[in-house]
């Protein structure tokens, strides 16, 4: 009973804050209803037992992912005003594309079928939730039997990095950098130099 | 039937977080409407306008800024994956045996790569 009244608070806050995702006004809102709607679907995922995706949900997505969103939406720096202003112009169009793209999918997955050797890989291993923790059972599967996929999405993670830093990495000339082991290894010797000045001239 | 005997055993353990939860909610309602509800309020043009230590604000608080501040949040959702790889793997390590070790081994391999390669190029520095 309590599970339940649960599940349709936290379902009910997610639908409305995505609601609000879409509709405010004001990017930066939509963000921050964006954060909501994560955690709730985090409360979702706990309830219906998958700790682990839900811990992940509030780390990533809320800790990192929303905070790159409204760095994003800070840095585009749009007028939102004059953004608007062909909406109700657009609207027809953008409808259209909204139904064919509807239609896609429900097409997509009339069509689609589970095949037989997918079921039984996703009924063999799974544990039941009593004997081991969620977490256990994911990094039993994760590091073993799926190690190819693992290995790849670490691949996909070094594209990422390498990716982020070939195109937003701008070394601008003229900086002065402390170089700290040029400085120890300076030697008197080299920068000093004696003059014999003459008395009366100067150098 | 106790509030404890509805809940599935994992439900039990963040019964606490949904009571903290309650809690919360209903006092910061209470305390922004409470406040809406029961104090007085008579704007006046003279009190709603910004005075003494306060002044308008000159322009709009949302302005374009450094492109380096997104290439470190990029950076830190990377190795926040790699660290969320970790959780199960540190969990599971005596079910998983030596091949799952070397699995993350090889994982942390190609991650320690990139790492180096940021090092080098001098992503991390903040000239």
């Amino acid at each position: 009973m309590i599970q339940a009244l649960v599940f349709y608070l936290f379902a009910t806050v997610t639908v409305l804050s995505a609601v609000m995702v879409v509709t405010s006004r004001n990017p930066v809102h939509s963000v921050l209803f964006l954060i909501l709607a994560f955690f709730n679907a985090a409360a979702l995922f706990l309830l219906m037992g998958a700790e682990f995706i839900a811990m992940m949900l509030v780390v990533v997505y809320v800790g990192a992912v929303a905070v790159l969103f409204l760095f994003v939406v800070m840095m585009l720096d749009i007028n939102f005003t004059a953004l608007r202003q062909g909406f109700q112009t657009y609207l027809p169009i953008g409808l259209l594309i909204g139904v064919v793209l509807f239609v896609e999918i429900l097409i997509s997955l009339g069509a689609w079928s589970i095949g037989p050797e997918m079921i039984a890989a996703a009924s063999a291993p799974t544990p039941a939730p009593a004997d081991v923790s969620n977490t256990k059972a994911i990094g039993k599967l994760l590091y073993t039997q799926y190690v190819l996929l693992f290995q790849i999405s670490g691949l996909i993670l070094l594209v990422a990095m390498i990716g982020a830093i070939v195109l937003t990495l701008r070394q601008r000339p003229g900086v002065l950098r402390q170089t700290i082991s040029e400085q120890v290894s300076r030697r008197p010797a080299d920068v000093v130099s004696l003059v014999d000045v003459n008395k009366g001239e100067g150098v | 039937m106790t509030v404890q005997d509805a809940l599935p055993g994992l439900l039990q353990e963040y019964l606490p977080i949904l009571i903290f939860l309650m809690i919360a909610i209903g006092l910061a309602v209470v305390m922004a409407f409470g406040s809406m509800i029961i104090g007085p309020s008579r704007p006046d043009s003279e009190k709603l306008s910004a005075y003494e230590c306060g002044f308008e604000a000159f322009n709009d608080s949302r302005g374009q800024f450094d492109v380096r501040f997104y290439l470190v949040a990029i950076l830190f959702i990377i190795f926040d994956l790699e660290v969320a790889f970790l959780f199960p793997w540190a969990v599971s390590l005596s079910d998983v045996g030596l091949f799952g070790f070397w699995s993350m081994v090889l994982f942390l391999g190609v991650l320690t790569i990139g790492f180096i390669y940021e090092w080098k190029k001098g992503a991390l520095e903040w000239e």
